[in-house]
């Protein structure tokens, strides 16, 4: 039992914290959110693939450098805490993540070496609108090669050169590789609150796609694997954000002291530190649990996602809070956090979704703990 | 007890109804943008509707007739004001005139040209905004620091204030000062009234978070305005100040913005595992919850109107009905996007569904726990002033204003 980085892994997050602050300080997000057009910040897109981070967990026979999974949750944690304007989690957690785990060895062997070198973007494309995912229920279908349907919203849409893709066949339903930049496929991009990272409509016609192994299987994997790996960012913002509130609460002062030493401001900060550690404890188990393939990993990952998400929610509105009136400008860095806290808790699924999947992967583990 | 309309009630309530639907106006033909507060054509139509009412003598119902007002009774009042409600006409701009500054101003000066600025205001041409936060007094609203300084007749005012909502189309402002640092920070304020025109005033917008800009932070330098349009007594700004701001929670308790209504409409649109989010239990047992808080807080509201009709001044119960809605809506976006899930993200007024507006109050949702007094102070207010709990130890109270820390 080591609960916690070894030392080669937190020398390795030690680094890209350092990293981050140099290439990526939150001036960088600022320019992202006032351009959203952009979708995402090339310059440090580049940056980071320079430093191989793509491909820390794709093994070594696809171009990556086959560090691990908790090594690639430590980066997930700094690049969280950094709010990065960057289509990582879509290209790696999931795009890389499907074709791992579905792909044939030609597109991987094609693809993974372009993503661990940071050349290829590429998303997950679910969503076809509002309301909750139900993957058996999805519109969009494949049929002789090709794909029709609509997606929206798809995070890093406009961005993404290839994205996989959620349709219905003959088969069932499952997910389908597609070339965003070929025939059939058009774009265009959709305003969301967090636009420093960019979101599009997609609209497949007759697109050419090719099938991963795994039909819905495969689905659930994926976005196991990714809620571990999101949780980790949410975590890195969760803990930036309460370190904000603890900063600006020694500075202010009102009624002669700083508002930290009230009571008021003393406990909601402790109240969201007991939150992180929830998430934190919960991310860590599920850490473990995604980079040795324990059969924990589904309940593991959905508890790190609904922690997660809800330690995130609140700390970037709790840190607003302290900040006063001041957090709630458009000047003021809190409102990033507080978008990106909504944005990493719709984009894999709402916590009403994870929440579902709690309780029922609960049942199946008493069901198992009974049978045996 | 009785929570029904008396018969004459329910007479004047049929009448009000009948009026409102003859007179409302069409806030259909505006599109989703232009519906939002502080857009022009919102505020166009808003102004319009004020007049409407003013004319029919439904404009500050409970004023006295000389002052604008019809001369009725709070419970009229509120009636109508409840009957406005149900017909989606919430209207923000004229609040911090009518509900908030202009009864103080009634109260404390009797001279004519402090009094004829009430009628213009009651017909919605003239709008108020509230000059009291600066950038170190917030929660602490007798921190100001704004100077204002006796020259003869006059007072020559310097200072910077800030968060104050509507300043950028208000025509008056009602502004506190200091006029004496060396004594303790509560008896060395003064309010006076001044027309947003005066040299000296500079209206800078403060973009929010939500990237709207209705806050503004306003710069005073060198401003003169005659001792004439002092608020009251020289160094009795507090108790001004105090009166106002009870008045604000009262009205901001009442609950206005997104409510369960709008959260079902949505529901009821969107698909869920099983039937629409609105046919998940979850959803109801969240919904139940929801709609128990927003019921009090319209029912408190009831409570504040039955102290008014007995002659008495809102207390500091309307704390909490404040504390309650500006969670409420915060809880409320947060469920709401949820139920949308990825499409929780989209924010075009054009493509999201009810026209962007959950997302929109999403971005808002954290300056309502803020303004009007924030969560930390409303808590304060009910422990100390409700409860009778002992206050924090002060440092800052019995000391000369310019001797307190302030962390510089």
């Amino acid at each position: 039992m080591n609960f916690d980085y070894t030392d080669d892994q937190k020398a390795l997050k030690d680094e890209a914290r350092r990293f981050l602050s140099a290439v990526s300080p939150l001036s960088v997000v600022r320019t992202a959110l006032e351009n959203p057009d952009a979708g995402y910040d090339r310059a440090l897109w580049q940056r980071i693939g320079e430093q191989g981070w793509c491909g820390a967990a794709i093994p070594e026979e696809y171009g990556g450098i086959g560090m691990g999974h908790v090594e690639l949750c430590a980066l997930a944690e700094e690049l969280g805490r950094a709010v990065a304007p960057v289509p990582f989690a879509s290209t790696v957690y999931l795009f890389a993540e499907a074709l791992l785990l579905g792909g044939s060895d030609a597109q991987k062997s094609e693809l993974l070496p372009q993503v661990a070198m940071g050349a290829l973007i590429g998303t997950l494309a679910v969503s076809e609108g509002p309301g909750v995912l139900v993957p058996d229920r999805v519109a969009t279908r494949f049929a002789g090669g090709r794909l029709t349907g609509t997606k929206l919203p798809v995070t890093d849409g406009m961005a993404a050169d290839r994205a996989v893709v959620l349709a219905s066949s003959d088969e069932g339903p499952g997910l389908y590789l597609v070339d965003l930049t070929g025939a059939g496929v058009e774009r265009r991009l959709v305003s969301t609150i967090d636009p420093t990272r960019g979101a599009a409509e997609i609209v497949f016609r007759d697109a050419p796609a090719e099938p991963l192994v795994g039909g819905l299987g495969l689905l659930a994997q994926v976005q196991d694997r990714a809620a571990v790996l999101l949780a980790f960012e949410q975590l890195g913002g969760a803990d930036r954000c309460l370190e904000m509130a603890r900063d600006y609460a020694l500075e202010r002062y009102a009624f002669g002291r700083p508002i930290g030493s009230y009571q008021a401001i003393k406990h909601k900060l402790a109240d969201v530190f007991v939150r992180n550690e929830v998430a934190r404890a919960n991310a860590y188990y599920g850490a473990w649990a995604l980079s040795t393939g324990a059969p924990e990993l589904p309940l593991a990952a959905a508890a790190a996602r609904v922690a997660g998400s809800g330690a995130y929610l609140l700390a970037s509105r709790e840190n607003i809070q302290t900040h006063g009136g001041i957090g709630f400008t458009w000047e003021a860095d809190c409102h990033f956090f507080y978008r990106r806290a909504r944005h990493l808790g719709l984009i894999l699924g709402a916590p009403r979704d994870w929440k579902r999947r709690v309780a029922d992967r609960l049942e199946l583990k008493l069901a198992l703990e009974t049978a045996a | 007890m009785n929570f029904d309309d008396t018969p004459e009630e329910a007479a004047y309530r049929a009448t009000v109804r009948a009026w409102i639907a003859a007179n409302a106006p069409d806030l259909s033909r505006l599109s989703p943008e232009e519906r939002r507060n502080w857009h022009p054509a919102h505020k166009e139509v808003a102004r319009q509707w004020q007049a409407t009412k003013a004319d029919a003598g439904y404009a500050c119902l409970s004023w006295p007739k000389e002052q604008g007002g019809a001369g009725g009774s709070a419970i009229e009042e509120a009636i109508f004001n409840q009957e406005e409600n149900r017909a989606g006409l919430q209207f923000t701009y004229f609040m911090t005139g009518l509900h908030m500054l202009l009864p103080a101003l009634m109260e404390h000066n009797k001279d004519a040209a402090s009094l004829a600025r009430v009628p213009p205001a009651v017909r919605g041409e003239e709008i108020w905004c509230q000059l009291f936060s600066e950038p170190a007094s917030g929660s602490d609203s007798a921190g100001v620091r704004c100077a204002a300084v006796k020259d003869g007749d006059e007072w020559v005012i310097n200072g910077q204030k800030v968060w104050n909502s509507g300043a950028q189309i208000a025509d008056y402002g009602m502004l506190v000062a200091r006029t004496d640092p060396d004594v303790p920070k509560h008896k060395g304020l003064t309010v006076f009234w001044l027309d947003m025109k005066t040299p000296g005033v500079e209206v800078r917008p403060i973009r929010m978070m939500s990237g709207d800009n209705e806050l503004n932070e306003v710069f005073l330098t060198d401003v003169r305005i005659p001792d004439s349009q002092r608020v009251g007594e020289l160094g009795g700004g507090w108790k001004v100040i105090i009166s106002t701001l009870m008045n604000e929670r009262a009205a901001l308790g009442s609950g206005t913005g997104l409510n369960w209504r709008d959260v079902m409409k949505l529901a009821g649109q969107v698909a869920s595992w099983d039937g629409t989010a609105l046919e998940d239990p979850a959803f109801r047992e969240w919904l139940a919850d929801l709609y128990v808080d927003a019921e009090a807080i319209r029912l408190l509201s009831f409570r504040t109107l039955t102290s008014l009709s007995k002659g008495a001044a809102p207390g500091p119960e309307g704390s909490a009905g404040k504390l309650l809605w500006s969670n409420l809506a915060q809880t409320l976006t947060d469920k709401a996007l949820d139920v949308l899930d990825h499409a929780g993200l989209m924010d075009d007024p054009d493509e999201a569904l009810l026209g962007g507006a959950f997302q929109h109050r999403f971005l808002w949702a954290p300056g309502l726990r803020l303004g009007g007094g924030t969560d930390e102070i409303m808590k304060n207010i009910i422990a100390e002033r409700v409860l009778g709990l002992p206050g924090d130890v002060r440092v800052d109270k019995t000391v000369p204003f310019r001797e307190i820390p302030n962390g510089r």
